[in-house]
């Protein structure tokens, strides 16, 4: 598999350019795509601040340190509906932000694991602002090896995600359907506690509970409207391209341009999962996620693709594979055929050297479900309704397109 | 070997001495010692079982043996054992588990694996590390957590990777 270089070579537009879909696409039908308004956001899937990523969708988020007009404007922010919170590289970080401190007065700092790894550094508090939208003093992750040292039982989770290099952004925007990272389970210690957060006495960081106010949050319950969820616009891919222009809409039901508008609703369960069918077999473990640059499902076993022969983690079929699977709400309401493609990753990377979207890049997955990436997202308005907030159509946590 | 009944607990089999020596390591160590468990001897299971304060149940298959680790935060590890050692090992739940501890002695090539597969990203997807000695598949979201760990040579005969979950 050849890097994704040479960005100098890409005219990356991340302007205010917003287009409806065009015809095909791995949609059936079109998408509008907002355009400016005080709760629109402009998403580009471009290479990012790295240079080199395939299928990653950015955008910009201002944070100030609460209470003054000191802020700085950070680009290359993934948006990730796979997690929540704000988080921030802090090589990319100029402005100066006050630290939580618990409430003996120690620092507080966050363990976040990932699939691949996890994230370490100080719990800090922010004014941000995205589009019109401002929250207050929103607890955000500094992500930093340099502040605090890692406790061991962080280090245990395997590889630290700390630099540009291993995160490709500057930063996470994590607008998922959970209202914490972490949730009850954090609020206090004891075996129970998935040890995600410490307070840091000079003696050394050490795990604490961390109350529910404190914890990193999902960004959009901290806005004063437009706070019960997000959508993701993108415009439908037909061909691998350089880049792809859509908008981040705040709010579900709340202003003019984000009613559901007859999406269908999805129940989303306890564990953050939904339902996929495929080849009449039910997998429960299946989920919408912006961070995932594919449409990860099922092993090379089960579906008879195989896999790349220097890159594992794709398929590579000898020709690209048209595939559907039915999507259903935990609860087993709503249901919608998803028509997808499996294109060859090698093919699609080295024939388009260009290119940083691709429509029909996916991989297997040890998930006993489908990891439904970026791709899905592409020609369809994806709705994400936050755990416990109230819409026009239920109280979250749910999907809709 | 003798049978096993499926949901037999593990630890009501101990014999007195193991019991004690496994009473004085706690008592020396502030925290359980975390022994390996991929590759090592099926001791290492109850030290795995201790460190995640976790309930432990064992059910028996044709060609291996599972022990099921309940943790108190919902995860669930799968230790499969044959011939007394751990070849393979899977999770799923809200958090992952302390890859150290499960991984051993496999734990830094498992870094530098993942390493090398983030340093050339085109971009966040599940993990799959496939070398000759060692495989780890891991995927999942925030509060979801999915993955397995297995020695390919170390997989009884007739045994899929595909069972390991």
């Amino acid at each position: 598999m050849t890097r994704r270089n040479g960005v100098a070579l890409i005219a990356v537009c991340a302007g205010t350019l917003f287009v409806a879909a065009c015809g095909g696409g791995s949609s059936s039908h079109q998408n509008t795509i907002a355009t400016s308004a005080p709760n629109v956001q402009a998403l580009s899937v471009n290479p990012g601040p790295a240079g080199d990523y395939a299928n990653g969708v950015f955008t910009s988020v201002t944070v100030c340190a609460p209470g003054t007009s000191t802020c700085q404007t950070i680009g290359g922010i993934l948006v990730d509906t796979g997690s929540s919170g704000l988080r921030i590289l802090s090589s990319a970080l100029t402005v100066s932000l006050p630290q939580q401190n618990a409430g003996d007065g120690n620092p507080v700092a966050e363990c976040l694991p990932f699939v691949s790894g996890y994230a370490w550094g100080p719990v800090q508090s922010a004014d941000i602002q995205i589009s019109g939208e401002k929250g207050s003093s929103v607890p955000v992750q500094v992500i930093s090896n340099s502040t605090f040292a890692v406790p061991s039982a962080c280090s245990s989770r395997g590889t630290p995600l700390e630099t540009l290099s291993a995160l490709g952004a500057n930063g996470l925007l994590g607008v998922g359907t959970f209202a914490q990272d972490c949730g009850d389970a954090c609020v206090s210690t004891g075996p129970g506690n998935p040890e995600l957060y410490y307070e840091c006495p000079a003696s050394g960081c050490v795990l604490t509970g961390e109350p529910l106010s404190q914890q990193v949050p999902n960004p959009v319950t901290f806005f004063a409207t437009d706070n019960n969820g997000v959508i993701i616009e993108l415009p439908g891919v037909t061909t691998p391209q350089p880049s792809l222009s859509g908008s981040l809409v705040f709010g579900i039901g709340t202003q003019s341009n984000n009613g559901l508008d007859g999406a269908t609703i999805y129940e989303v369960d306890a564990d953050g999962n939904f339902i996929t069918s495929y080849n009449n077999q039910s997998y429960n473990e299946s989920f919408l996620d912006s961070g995932s640059n594919g449409i990860y499902f099922l092993t090379s076993g089960a579906t008879g693709i195989p896999v790349c022969p220097d890159a594992n983690f794709f398929y590579c079929p000898s020709s690209p594979q048209n595939l559907s699977a039915t999507t259903e709400g935990a609860n087993g309401t709503g249901s919608s055929m998803i028509n997808f493609s499996v294109g060859n990753a090698d093919n699609l990377f080295n024939d388009n050297p260009t290119a940083f979207v691709f429509g029909d890049l996916a991989g297997p997955n040890s998930l006993n479900g489908f990891d439904w990436g970026l791709p899905f997202f592409f020609g369809r308005n994806v709705f994400t309704a936050i755990d416990g907030a109230s819409t026009p159509s239920g109280t979250g946590p749910y999907w809709a397109y | 070997m003798s049978p096993r009944r499926p949901l037999c607990g593990h630890l009501g089999r101990l014999k007195p001495a193991l019991w004690i020596s496994i009473l004085s390591a706690i008592a020396l160590f502030p925290a359980p010692p975390a022994f390996a468990a991929l590759g090592q001897s099926v001791s290492s299971v109850q030290a795995d079982q201790l460190h995640m304060h976790a309930t432990l149940r064992t059910t028996k298959a044709e060609a291996y043996e599972v022990q099921e680790i309940d943790a108190p935060t919902g995860t669930i590890v799968r230790e499969y054992v044959s011939s007394g050692k751990v070849f393979a090992i899977a999770w799923h739940g809200p958090w992952p588990p302390d890859m150290r501890q499960i991984l051993g002695s496999y734990f830094d090539a498992y870094v530098t694996a993942t390493q090398a597969q983030a340093s050339s990203h085109a971009g966040r997807k599940p993990l799959r590390i496939e070398q000759p000695g060692l495989v780890v598949e891991a995927g999942g979201h925030m509060r979801w957590f999915v993955g397995k760990a297995y020695i390919p040579d170390m997989l009884p005969q007739g045994v899929s990777a595909e069972e390991i979950r």
